[in-house]
Parts: C-alpha cells; structure tokens; sequence
C-alpha cells in the first residue's frame, strides 16, 4: 500500500513531487493551512479495485473532499480502434469493461451495426441476450465477491468465483477464450453454437437459481453486513441524475431508468423481466439492486433459452459485411473476392456519427462512433459507467469516515479499464 | 516437542544450506496484492475455489510491498503506472522476483500504442513471463511453479550477487 | 400528473435563438443540431428547463478531430464537441454540437447545468486540446501531468514501436530500454 501522507512543513507528496499550491480551489482552505490532513489512496490499494487514486482530505477520520485521480490504465484503445478496420477494432474493445467484456463488444458492434447498416438476425439476437445475460451474472459474482471481501466476509468471495468459473466455461465453449472471446461481431456472432452449448446453460440455471438465495442468507440480514452499508454513501436521485450516475446506482436511488427497458436493443423489449429499485440510495440498496438484477438476468436467460432455435442463421447473410462461411471458400469465386475484401480492407461506412447506448453491468455504457467514410472510423469515443461513478464518488462519500470510502468504492463496481479505456 | 512426543524419534534430516532455504523460500512465497487489469482478475481466479493456490502456499497476499517476495505483474502497465511500479518493485525486501502475467505486461500485447509500456522488462527485471490475453489460472500457476524451479537452482554464490 | 406534448427540439431552439442554431440533421433516426459555441450554456439549461423538451440527463460528451480539415458548411472548425443529451420524460435523445477553431480551440463550459459535465470536459481538454473555459479543474485527467501533446488527435501519432521478429531483434534489443541489463 503505498499511502504518502502529504508533509505539511514541506508540502512535498511521499510518491508525487507536487506542490499544495497546485490543489488550491480543489481541497478546502483548512487543507492549506494544514488543519485538515491529506492523505493519498493508492493507486497501489487492495480496495480501490484496480488502479485509481484517491487524494482524500481528512478531518480527522471524516472525509472533507476527495479527489480522485486516474489515468492509470489508460490504454489508448479508443485511438488504437481508429488506427484498424471496424470489425478488428471488436478485440481491443473486449478489455475496456475486463469484467464484462460482451457488453463492451455489444456497444461496439451496435454502433458500427447502425452507422453501416448492417443487420442481424434474430437468432444472433437471441444468442447475444444470453451473452449479455450470462456476462452479467459473471460480472456481479465478481463484483459481490469483492465488495463483499473488502468488508471482511471472505466465503462469499469463495463461492462466488466459483459460479463465476461455471460462465467461464460456458464462455470458453462458445468462443475459445474464458474472457476476452471477441465472440459478438458486427453482424451477429463469430461462430455457431456448440450443441453442448444448450445443455451447458440449463443445467448452469437450475445450479444457480438457488445459489443466489445462499449470498442473500450470507448477506442480506448480516447485522456486520448491515452496519457497514446502511446509511452509507447515500446518492439522492436528483443529484445522481446531475452527476451522470447510471445502472444500479441511479436504481438504487430509486429512479426507474434500465436502457434494456427505456431503449430496447436486440429485443429485450420482448422479454419479461424487472427493473429492481431502492429507496434510500444507500451502499445496502446498491447491493439489494444488483443482487435482484441477478435474479432477473436469470430470468431473462430462461426465456432466451426456451426461444432460441437449435439450427438456424448466426450471423448476417450480407456478404458486404460479414465474411462467407469457410465451406463457401472451395466452391463459389464470388465468396473468396468477399472474404479477401474484408479480410484485407474491410467494409466502409459512411462519414457520419452515431451514438448508442446500452445497459452493461455497470450503467449506461455509451458508443459514438464517426465514420471517415472509408474502412477505419474517424473517432470512436465511449462513454463509460465507471468514468462517471468516479466523477461522482467525490459527491457521495463527502461527510463519510474513511472506513466507509471502501463499502461505497465497493458498491458503485468500478472498473478502472472501464474508466480510462 | 510436538511432533516427537507423537511420533517418536524422527531423527536427523541432513541437507545442504540452499536446499534447506531454496525450500523455505518456495513453500511460503508472499505474492504482493498488485492487480492492473484484466489479468488481475484470472489472479484473483487461481486464488479463489475452483484453482485454489494455496496448494502451492500462494493464497496469502500482501498488501504491503515490505511484507512480499514475488510481484505478479498482472496487466497492462501504462506509462503514468511506470513509476509507481518501479517504486513498489524497489520497496521490496531482497530476495525478490518478478513474474510477468499476460502479453501485456510481458511486450506491449495488443496494445502497441503510446500509452502503454512495451514490456515490464523495460522497468523492472522479470523471472517469468506467462504468455495469454489473459493466461488461464492453470498457466498463472504454471508460472509460479517454473519460478519454484528457478529458484530451487538457485546457489549460494548467486545470493550474494 | 400532466404531461406537456414533446416538441420539436429543432424548431423550440430556432425560434428562441435563432441564428445562433447552425443546421439541425437526421442521420439513422438521430437528431444534431450544431449551435453557435457562444450560447452553448443558455441552450443547454433551455433544453434541460423548458416543458416538452426536459433533456435532463447528459449521457455522453465527445470530441472529433476533423484533421485534415477542410471548412464546410456542416463541418466550419477543426474540432467538433457533440453533447449527448437524454430526456428521461420523453425518452429521446438529442445530440448538440459545437465547432472549435482549429487555432485557438475554446468551448465555454456547461459544468453549471450538468455537473456530470466536469470530468467529460477534463477528459476532452487532456486527450483533444479543446480548452472548457470555465471549468474549475484544469488539470490532466487520463495522461500524466507532464504529458506533451493530445493524443486523441488525429496528428498525434499512435506511438507504434515496430514489432520484433528474428530477423530484426538484434536491432531493437539495442535501443529497447531493459531493467534486467
């Protein structure tokens, strides 16, 4: 833990050489004269999940501001994408939002779907909502474990990576990698799936139905549990609006806004589910959110998986876009030119701008893309869950002690890839 | 005391200094607690149920540069994180290794960009590199076994080097 | 509770700041109006304030490069800001956009209508050098503090370093920095 405690005769930071004058306007004038402390927080800390800084003003234990400071892994990938062709630029995606890398792909190929139009079909439709889906669930594992370890109550971190590993698998089935699988592509899916793939995902329900009951006994009327997030980190609804707070934050306020419910993509509109709310917009309602989203992302899988045909089309049939199956290479002349062209330059989409949005674990994850007209975009920009839960982490721990900085980091999930991109 | 009281005499194990240290070294190896990025998260994997190192005594993480013997470079290291890696890495209590995880840390990955460091081993020294985007927990592993063998050869005239 | 019929955000902003609104476009369903940087602040609290638009939700804040940049009537500056507006009430979304000059790129900030406004805007000042005049945190976001350049323009290069095969190792481990040396 590399904590450098700002020395108040010198007014040098232990990690960064910088001057108090540099922060003036930024913390309080009782931080100037040395009559409340700054303290550093990371970007070396086992709960600040990953690799934010945070440079606290303490009053004693209570927190008068707090500055947030990332960078730490910014990637370049919004720049890289510029520099490939659309359908190359899936991959670097996939390590934005490194927990949920479906949804990042989703807002991708959502985006360049739109700008080039090109279309899916609904078998690829229904496959991606159970990848969105299964993301989900494996993203909330991770982020219950955690936040759940950072307050003291390790087994929960045991048994959620361990469900977490089952969506691995099912993951590594369809598309060969246990994370990072690219499998969403602009015009469906990379490949078809496995016939294991169907018994995979039932059997992986009927196991994790109940498991979701055994984190609620863990936690849910845990009086540890309890005590640390009640009254903590509270989030009223008109100031997480003003902030841009998203996903089950903005739920947990008690503001009904789901982007799967308010702008439907891939025809969640036509699946049966609900939007879990909170009331006071505390640590403890962001828990019970995110716990019911879980339920009802279950939910949605049931009804995927009673829909989803056995055989039928993947990806799009438009030959502009999405290269012809392999067995096509042998027999038609037509196929090879296609598969060539796009495998050496791409398809082209117009030079205009879009801007999607949909709901990953997280929040509202947002992609604008703007085309040059030729293969590569001009600019791809994404507006990302974690980059405005941070912007907002100054507004909902002011007043807290510093202990309680660690169950509100815990509960607005960050992900620092997801933050700096 | 203990244990002969139960057993009985066990007698006298004789062995080489190094072997003696060599195996006290590689049987309770502290890991520090330092994730990045994705492949923190395939870490956090080989620690947690299913991969379970603490087999291998890895499972106690430090949080505390001081306190750990081995730093598992799990992730992308960018040119702003450059520096405080260096600084963790120096605070560290010789005898110290450095295990490089995913392509990333190991030479850039996919990311051949401005922003991020191509290749750890521009900043610090590294023992092991694990190749995959991320590695799977089983390669993790096997990269801390490779390191185990490593410093298993290790003699005593390269201690004090 | 009663709902005021949604208007037409193109024609409320023309009629209240008339030459101040650029053009107004539909691409694939979505709405841009480009305005005049000027009054960038008042349009935005209009569109947040007035009954039947209600765009009180800033989802998203990007900058584009326009290098090599050759004026026209839909692109007049090097740099373009699009703002992301969402209405909750009346569930649509609407991008405004503004043109900075390639010289002297400086956009007045909207930190007072939206807050969530600040850290976009810092973002966009570090990673595109398009100043937010009024934001009171000027500082980098995402690049150290001693960063040289912008990096999300599009002259700013990627920073390649040219990849090792066997045949050119030997050249690169000669100027590629090494710890372990």
């Amino acid at each position: 833990m590399v904590t450098g405690i700002q020395s108040r005769e010198t007014g040098t930071k232990a990690v960064w050489e910088g001057s108090l004058e540099e922060l003036r306007g930024l913390v309080t004038e009782r931080a100037m004269t040395g009559e409340t402390m700054l303290l550093n927080m990371g970007p070396h800390h086992p709960s600040t999940h990953g690799v934010l800084r945070l440079l606290l003003e303490l009053d004693g234990e209570q927190i008068v501001t707090c500055l947030p400071d990332i960078g730490f892994l910014h990637t370049g990938i919004e720049k890289n994408i510029e520099d490939k062709t659309y359908e190359k630029g899936v991959p670097l995606t996939d390590r934005m939002d490194y927990l949920s890398p479906m949804s990042n792909n989703m807002a991708f190929c959502l985006a360049v779907e739109k700008l080039a139009e090109v279309d899916v079909p609904e078998r690829a439709r229904i496959i991606r909502v159970i990848c969105l889906e299964l993301a989900r669930i494996a993203s909330h594992m991770v982020w219950l474990g955690t936040h759940a370890l950072d307050m003291g109550a390790m087994s929960v971190f045991l048994y959620c990576f361990r469900e977490r590993e089952h969506i691995l698998r099912i993951f590594e089935m369809i598309s060969g990698q246990r994370m990072m699988g690219s499998y969403l592509r602009p015009g469906g899916v990379w490949r078809d799936l496995p016939p294991e793939f169907y018994k995979a995902v039932t059997d992986f329900i009927t196991y994790f139905e109940p498991k979701v009951d055994d984190y609620e006994a863990l936690l849910t009327r845990n009086p540890i549990w309890l005590d640390r997030t009640q009254g903590v980190g509270i989030l009223e609804p008109e100031v997480a609006l003003a902030w841009g707070v998203t996903g089950a934050c903005l739920r947990g306020s008690g503001v009904n806004w789901d982007v799967r419910k308010a702008m439907p993509y891939s025809d969640y509109d036509t699946y049966d589910f609900d939007v879990p709310l909170g009331e006071h917009g505390d640590v403890y309602d962001r828990f019970l959110c995110r716990v019911q989203e879980v339920r009802q992302s279950v939910r949605i899988l049931k009804q995927a998986m009673k829909r989803l045909p056995k055989k039928g089309p993947f990806r799009s049939d438009n030959r502009k876009f999405v290269p012809p199956p392999r067995r096509e290479l042998g027999q038609s002349m037509e196929a090879v030119i296609h598969h060539f062209k796009l495998w050496t330059h791409g398809f082209d989409a117009p030079d205009e701008e879009v801007y999607v949005s949909l709901e990953s674990p997280r929040g509202e994850i947002g992609c604008y893309l703007h085309g040059t007209g030729g293969n590569k975009p001009r600019r791809v920009h994404f507006k990302t869950p974690s980059f405005m839960h941070i912007s907002a982490l100054p507004v909902m721990s002011e007043g807290y002690l510093l202990a309680d900085m660690i169950a509100i980091i815990g509960s607005v999930d960050i992900v620092l890839g997801d933050c700096d991109r | 005391m203990g244990v002969t009281s139960k057993l009985g005499n066990l007698g006298i194990v004789t062995t080489t200094l190094e072997t003696a240290v060599n195996w006290g070294r590689t049987g309770a190896m502290w890991p520090l607690l330092f994730g990045l990025a994705c492949c923190a998260i395939e870490m956090m994997s080989a620690q947690a149920s299913d991969y379970d190192l603490s087999r291998f005594g890895m499972e106690l993480n430090r949080a505390s540069p001081r306190q750990s013997d081995l730093i598992i470079v799990a992730g992308r290291v960018t040119r702003k994180m450059a520096p405080v890696l260096r600084q963790l890495y120096d605070q560290m209590a010789d005898p110290k290794w450095v295990i490089s995880m995913g392509d990333c840390a190991s030479c850039g990955g996919v990311y051949n960009n401005y922003a991020i460091v191509q290749g750890v081993d521009e900043i610090i020294p590294v023992d092991v590199y694990v190749a995959g985007c991320p590695p799977r927990p089983e390669q993790l592993i096997h990269g801390i076994m490779t390191l185990h063998e490593k410093i298993k050869a290790e003699r005593i005239v390269h201690w004090a080097s | 509770m009663h709902i005021p019929p949604p208007l037409d955000a193109t024609d409320a902003l023309k009629q209240h700041f008339g030459a101040d609104v650029l053009y107004s476009k539909q691409f694939r369903g979505e709405t841009t109006i480009a305005v005049n940087p000027a009054s960038l602040a008042e349009i935005m609290l209009f569109l947040r304030n007035t009954p039947g638009l209600v765009f009180n939700f800033l989802s998203d804040i990007s900058a584009v490069d326009y290098y090599p940049h050759i004026p026209s009537d839909e692109r007049p500056e090097r740099f373009g800001v699009a703002y992301h507006l969402y209405s909750m009430l009346y569930n649509r979304r609407l991008r405004v956009k503004v043109f900075a000059a390639e010289e002297t790129p400086v956009v007045p900030t909207i930190i007072g209508v939206f807050p969530a406004a600040g850290w976009l805007e810092r973002e966009i000042m570090d990673m595109m050098g398009v100043k937010f005049e009024g934001n009171p945190d000027q500082r980098r976001l995402l690049m150290p503090d001693d960063w040289d350049g912008h990096p999300h323009r599009r002259d700013y290069p990627m920073g390649k370093e040219t990849v090792q095969f066997s045949f050119n190792v030997e050249e690169i481990l000669k100027h590629k920095p090494s710890a372990s040396k």
